[in-house]
């Protein structure tokens, strides 16, 4: 089920003014944020994000194709590191 | 038998399901195709006039995105999901169901034939 058109994509608002206050100020630092549900709007363009996966920030950097998908899309929740194998022990 | 933009040869069939022997015709499209060039959706495909088929290939070129040209859509699209490394891309990478669908059982499409373990049910005396 896809988002009311009405109400527009969601964009953290926090997060927005962070970026905007980024970008007045050129600051260059990443963006570390826990708004993953938030949509990248082209604003982030060109921006470092730092996306928290529950655990650690996954480093993000915005491009042009990204815009319209959410910031958690680009940061991976899970690990999976293969089944079984002789090297099970190992690892 | 009629040619209709390349190698596809729609049978003998209704125009209306012969129309969706080319990849991305479906119903929907057919139908439209039929209202949209004035032919009759239940005429034969062998009988349709040399006129016809013309009308149909030249709106089918200069409206419709088919066959060949829209598999390249589609790969791009998938290819841009992989680019940009997002959830969807790696899922698409990684051959598993890309929309959320469940995988401890199922999935087969997405992954293939079954890979059988050995010893997968004695788990506790593996390594």
């Amino acid at each position: 089920m896809g988002r009311s058109l009405k109400k527009g994509p969601y964009v953290d608002e926090r997060l927005l003014e962070k970026v905007e206050k980024a970008e007045a100020s050129g600051a260059r630092g990443p963006i570390r944020t826990w708004s993953r549900a938030c949509t990248i709007v082209p604003e982030f363009i060109g921006k470092n994000f730092e996306v928290h996966n529950g655990k650690v920030f996954t480093k993000v950097y915005i491009t042009e194709d990204m815009v319209g998908h959410k910031l958690g899309e680009f940061s991976p929740t899970r690990t999976f590191r293969g089944h079984g194998g002789k090297s099970k022990g190992k690892r | 038998m009629p040619r209709i933009l390349g190698v596809d040869i729609p049978n003998d069939k209704k125009i209306r399901i012969s129309l969706r022997y080319l990849y991305g015709i479906g119903p929907f499209l057919a139908d439209q195709l039929c209202e949209r060039t004035g032919i009759d959706p239940d005429k034969r495909a062998r009988d349709l006039s040399d006129d016809e088929l013309a009308k149909l290939i030249t709106l089918l070129d200069n409206e419709y995105t088919v066959e060949g040209q829209l598999q390249r859509v589609v790969q791009q699209n998938i290819a841009r999901l992989r680019d940009i490394n997002c959830y969807r891309g790696l899922r698409h990478r990684r051959g598993l169901p890309v929309r959320g669908q469940r995988t401890q059982t199922n999935a087969r499409t997405r992954k293939g034939p079954r890979k059988t373990v050995a010893g997968k049910k004695g788990v506790k005396d593996m390594r």
